[in-house]
């Protein structure tokens, strides 16, 4: 590391850790439930284990791109983090609200709408949490010695996070319109903001692991996030389809969804080329895999498996289906989950002096993850095929097909535990060796 | 080739276009014209029925205009297809449903509860839902059952 400051973001890694960790149990929970063990359904029915599954999806991955940020602002603009008490000050309130929502999850106090479950008193703590994070960020790149890019698009990135994440606080009576302001957020942080956020990242990573001069890397990182804005905001459009708004979105989401994957397209071309040009023999391999994987996988989870179902005419059968939750588990984690382990990977052995860059541990965390990962999706993705055909051409009654389809389950514990498997290997590694060092600083390792 | 300059101009000018036009659609589509929810049959009950929907997070379960998470039925068109009564008993029940082997929670609201949440399934049955509304309505099940 250069900054001492910079090893904050190791804290909001190991909150992320953790937080993954509680993710995967609840997932479990959620599997059994659907071959039909229900045994926890007194204390954790399916609705609480499903809004805690995705809420700690959303704080693990936030918590990641903030470490993220307090790890590449300072070295971007070449100077410690201004006053890091209150970072960690910031550290400490985003786990108790984290950890307040998911005890409410438990006793009833939530929001019931979908990935925004948070109340709404808890929505105005995460309002101030975020508010000092950017804080922080803003300060430290706007009195720094430079100001890259890489660096502005990463702080873009996270200011209109959040800023979106408001319009899902207004109340309204109608569901439509509910729905239709609760997509400004989700839609807008996921197929928008996020992807300048994992730029950013993919950039600075890029840079460092590759060698590729800095102005290349950055102009080609305009383009993919400029494609993203181009296709991701009318993109928003194929949340609108059937939910009671005018029928203009079928013909503004069809198109603009369908060029959606272009932006990740680009991202995977991009950091396969600049690997390829690159003649830096950078000795932090795992890090590369994960930079590569994560580019490639977002593109297959995000791009492709979200177009396979975006047009009118096939959503009109797959929306509402399990086809939704094959496309949402790789798209987050090629795209988002896989840059924040990428990010990580990079970095601790710089925070830590250790050179731990290719063990069997990270490999096999790294393999057996993606393996999992991709077994769990086409599971998914044969369930939710069998649900469509069955159910809606078919006619078939909706707990009949949910029996009828339980074995995909099975399977899809399977590969969920092989998954858990690659990601015990990771936790292992991150917390037996990752402590930061201030010895490290001498070290200068980039 | 593209310089780094037109790389930016092409990233600021393009979401500053797109998002003009989402703004625009947006207004659009909500404007009173073009309204296909029956606004004004949304009552103080429908209102009601929907806040009890979103304080048991029902979509956590069950899905409405085909959000939600699928490990239960969806409900739009759920009045047409199952009945009044039953979803009165289901929702005011102080034993979990279990139909087919999955459980449900056990609410046990009270009537006026139950009411409640029936005139939002029965206001969001009436949406205009492009569509959609055919694909998990009453006739459809029939109509496809009978060409079984």
């Amino acid at each position: 590391m250069k900054y001492k400051t910079q090893k904050i973001a190791y804290y909001f890694w190991a909150l992320s850790i953790l937080l993954l960790v509680l993710q995967i149990t609840y997932g479990f929970i959620m599997g059994f439930a659907r071959i039909g063990m229900e045994g926890l359904h007194e204390i954790i029915p399916f609705n609480t284990a499903r809004a805690t599954h995705t809420n700690l999806l959303v704080v693990w991955l936030l918590s990641g791109f903030m470490g993220a940020a307090y790890y590449i602002i300072p070295e971007e603009a070449q100077r410690d983090l201004v006053k890091p008490k209150l970072a960690f000050l910031q550290l400490i309130s985003l786990a108790l609200v984290g950890v307040t929502a998911i005890v409410g999850y438990h006793l009833n106090w939530w929001e019931g709408r979908k990935f925004l479950e948070i109340p709404r008193p808890l929505d105005w703590l995460v309002v101030v949490n975020v508010l000092l994070f950017l804080g922080l960020i803003l300060v430290t790149l706007f009195t720094g010695k430079r100001k890259t890019t890489t660096a502005l698009v990463l702080s873009m990135g996270l200011f209109f996070a959040a800023l979106l994440y408001l319009p899902g606080m207004i109340q309204f009576d109608s569901q439509t319109m509910d729905s239709f302001f609760r997509w400004w957020v989700v839609h807008l942080w996921v197929e928008g903001v996020w992807e300048l956020i994992m730029g950013g990242i993919l950039s600075f990573l890029l840079i460092k692991l590759t060698g590729v001069d800095r102005e290349v890397i950055e102009k080609w990182l305009y383009v993919i996030v400029g494609l993203t804005f181009l296709s991701g905001i009318l993109g928003t459009g194929h949340h609108y389809y059937y939910i009671g708004v005018n029928k203009i979105w079928l013909i503004i989401g069809g198109i603009f969804s369908m060029l959606e994957p272009l932006a990740f397209m680009a991202m995977a071309l991009f950091a396969v080329n600049m690997y390829r040009k690159g003649e830096k023999n950078h000795p932090n391999k795992i890090a590369l895999y994960w930079t590569l994987g994560a580019a490639i996988i977002s593109f297959i989870g995000a791009g492709l498996l979200g177009m396979a179902h975006t047009l009118p005419q096939v959503n009109l059968y797959t929306h509402g289906t399990l086809v939704t939750a094959m496309h949402g588990h790789l798209a987050f984690w090629g795209a988002y989950g896989m840059i924040v382990l990428a990010i990580m990977s990079y970095a601790l052995p710089n925070l830590t002096g250790r050179k731990r860059y290719d063990t069997s541990g990270s490999r096999l965390a790294y393999w057996l993850s993606n393996i999992g990962m991709l077994g769990m999706t086409l599971a998914f993705g044969v369930a939710g095929v069998a649900q469509v055909y069955l159910e809606r051409r078919y006619g078939m009654d909706f707990m009949d097909v949910q029996n009828e389809i339980k074995v995909h389950f099975a399977v899809l514990i399977i590969l969920a535990t092989l998954f858990a498997t690659g990601i015990t290997f990771y936790v292992i590694e991150f917390f037996k060796y990752g402590l930061p060092n201030d010895e490290a600083l001498d070290m200068n390792l980039d | 080739m593209l310089s780094k300059k037109q790389a930016r101009a092409l990233f600021l000018g393009g979401t500053v276009v797109t998002f003009l036009i989402f703004i625009g659609l947006t207004v659009f589509s909500l404007s009173k014209a073009q309204d296909q929810t029956n606004r004004e049959d949304i009552t103080e009950s429908v209102v009601r029925g929907k806040l009890i929907w979103e304080k048991n997070n029902c979509m956590g379960c069950h899905s409405i205009f085909g959000e939600g998470a699928y490990y239960a039925p969806e409900l739009t068109k759920v009045v047409e297809r199952r009945g009044e009564p039953l979803i009165k008993a289901i929702l005011m029940s102080e034993s979990p449903w279990n139909p087919k082997g999955r459980k449900m929670v056990a609410y046990g609201m009270t009537e006026e509860e139950a009411n409640d949440v029936i005139a939002f399934f029965k206001w969001a049955g009436n949406v205009d839902l492009n569509g959609f509304e055919r694909i998990v309505s009453p006739l459809a099940k029939e109509r496809l059952s009978n060409q079984n």
